[in-house]
């Protein structure tokens, strides 16, 4: 039985806003399918005694002066923006028509 | 004579004493490209203005008499994933083509600061994803050894540059083998430093818990150099250590292994691995031994499920990561007609920018961690490495540093494992743990496999923080080898080294 339909591949891919062909919706399935046979073995030595290591080195809070220093002017940040209007990002529509 | 032979540290030494200019290097390199990289493919872009301009400013300086660092005025080769401010950075994706960051990546910066000429981006696997550099979205680099073959990834651009003497010295970043595989693969040397060790500010980020930039050359020595330029703390990354580098330029050339504890890792060696890796890789284990050294056999058992817990917790960072591609403020942006919704054209763009193996991964990360699956993947992967870094910590209290072979198998053909992605996963095999754990590792050349011919990589790791071990244990090996073969390995490079 397969671990993954296309249905749920289809799901994954609206969830990770990426359109997909039904041949690649096919073709996904069938290596996720693959892939997550393979990985799912990690469940054999996760014992519920062994605490999950997120990061390798231990990090605390790390924060800086709250002192005002140079950054990158409007004109700089904006200068990859695939659109811009008034010093500002232009992006398409995000509510929909009134 | 200084040629683009020569490593580095000849060229540093060749420069101080006048007998040439860093603009001369810096046309030689270019010179050199000219006639190799149609072949080879290793540059995405090269800054031949900028690169120009920086070494006759270093030839001014030096002029003047003022003091400069030691790699003031060569020639680097970086991997197109870290932002340099005004030049085409790509991650070897079509989702930033014609991207042009508007900032310098801390490790440029530094690199800038220390007067190292950047001769152009190397290729890459797509957003550092793969091993073979075959996900690139702009054609594969070809490996200097054997045109037909990989040159590992994903930073094979990095790695065949140096091999096919395009620039002694290159960047590359780490996140499961990156750095070390295609150094394994092209006969060069490559280190992935311990996490935190160089900033990750301006690195584009793939899996932030296991990326790491580092040094690429072709010796042991030079990789060093660089790694004293690019390392110490940032305050501009939250992750970086603050603590003082490692000495590794000093390691590097002690050349004394004398009863220092070498632990062999069982689990890293036998099945799945080709002979002739493992007839060079102990070939490097005699030489240790020869030197002075004492061999342990160290037992790792959760390694043989490091690569599982791998391609769960990399993707699904990624797959975080990776959202910041919508379009919106950079890179490409497909379908706005004025009628689609930001939704829908964040969609289309994704579904254009993006290759196969990046879609892949992302999906799968989605998947590990949605809501009912996140104990069972994401979470028992957590746990997994907790687990790695015990058997790294009891491995380490029997030995100062631990070795494998670097990759299973030599470079592979290109086009073989392309439609495979299990096969194509297991050449990180023995390179994975290090990242998972944290901790430093080196991969340089042990010999060449009698069945192809082909270059061998020997593994070195230490503990965190402890880079400076690796670089004195993979000195002295390097040293070792090159007494008994006479010659560096790269000159036995049939296609190139004769041109």
């Amino acid at each position: 039985m397969s671990a993954i339909s296309r249905d749920d591949v289809a799901h994954l891919a609206k969830l990770a806003r990426i359109s997909m062909s039904d041949a690649e919706l096919d073709h996904l399935a069938q290596e996720m399918d693959l892939i997550l046979g393979a990985v799912a073995r990690v469940q054999e030595v996760a014992a519920s005694d062994v605490p999950p290591t997120s990061h390798p080195i231990p990090v605390n809070n790390v924060v800086r002066q709250d002192v005002v220093r140079p950054s990158l002017t409007p004109q700089e940040a904006l200068s990859g923006a695939p659109a811009q209007s008034e010093d500002r990002f232009k992006v398409p529509q995000i509510l929909g028509e009134e | 004579m200084t040629t683009t032979k020569s490593s580095a540290a000849e060229m540093a030494t060749a420069l101080a004493a006048g007998t040439t200019t860093s603009v001369e290097l810096t046309q030689l390199h270019y010179d050199r490209i000219a006639q190799v990289d149609e072949d080879v493919h290793a540059f995405l872009y090269l800054d031949k203005e900028g690169a120009l301009e920086q070494a006759a400013a270093v030839d001014a300086k030096r002029q003047s008499g003022e003091e400069l660092g030691p790699l003031a005025g060569i020639p680097l080769a970086l991997k197109d994933v870290l932002a340099q401010k005004g030049v085409p950075t790509t991650c070897g994706s079509k989702m930033l083509e014609g991207w042009r960051p508007p900032y310098d990546a801390t490790v440029v910066t530094r690199l800038k600061e220390a007067g190292v000429v950047i001769l152009g981006k190397t290729n890459m696997d797509e957003f550092a994803m793969g091993s073979s550099t075959e996900n690139s979205a702009y054609g594969p680099t070809h490996n200097p050894w054997d045109l037909t073959r990989i040159p590992g990834g994903s930073g094979g651009g990095s790695a065949a540059a140096l091999a096919a003497f395009e620039a002694p010295l290159a960047i590359g970043t780490d996140t499961g083998g990156s750095i070390r595989q295609p150094a394994a693969v092209t006969g060069t040397v490559g280190v992935k430093p311990t996490y935190g060790g160089v900033s990750r500010y301006g690195l584009i980020a793939f899996s932030s818990s296991l990326d790491q930039a580092g040094p690429c050359a072709r010796t042991v020595l030079d990789a060093a150099l660089l790694h004293e330029v690019i390392a110490g703390h940032d305050e501009r990354d939250s992750t970086s250590i603050n603590a003082p580098v490692p000495q590794v330029v000093k390691a590097a050339k002690k050349l004394d292994v004398k009863g220092m504890k070498i632990g062999v890792v069982k689990e890293l060696q036998g099945e799945g691995f080709q002979a002739g890796v493992l007839d060079r890789f102990h070939d490097g284990l005699d030489a240790l031994v020869s030197a002075g050294a004492e061999l342990v056999e160290v037992s790792c058992p959760t390694f043989d499920y490091a690569l599982a817990a791998y391609y769960l917790i990399a993707p699904s960072e990624c797959s975080s990561n990776l959202a910041r591609f919508d379009s919106m403020r950079y890179g490409i942006r497909v379908g706005d007609n004025g009628e689609r919704s930001a939704e829908e054209v964040m969609k289309l763009t994704r579904h254009k920018g993006f290759g196969p193996e990046v879609k892949r991964r992302i999906i799968l990360g989605t998947y590990a961690l949605s809501s009912g699956y996140y104990d069972a993947y994401y979470g028992s992967a957590q746990k997994v490495r907790t687990l790695l870094m015990r058997d790294f910590a009891n491995a380490f209290a029997q030995a100062d540093v631990l070795v494998s072979p670097t990759a299973p198998t030599t470079a592979f053909k290109i086009g073989e494992q392309v439609d495979d992605p299990l096969a194509m996963y297991l050449n990180d095999i023995a390179t994975i743990p290090v990242n998972m754990a944290g901790i430093g590792g080196m991969s340089l050349p042990c010999g060449l496999a009698q069945e192809d011919g082909l270059p061998v990589g020997f593994q070195i790791m230490s503990p965190a923080m402890r880079d400076d071990l690796m670089y004195q244990v993979g000195g002295t090996l390097e040293a070792a080898l090159l007494a008994k073969w006479g010659a560096p390995i790269l000159d036995k490079a049939p296609v190139l080294a004769a041109r």
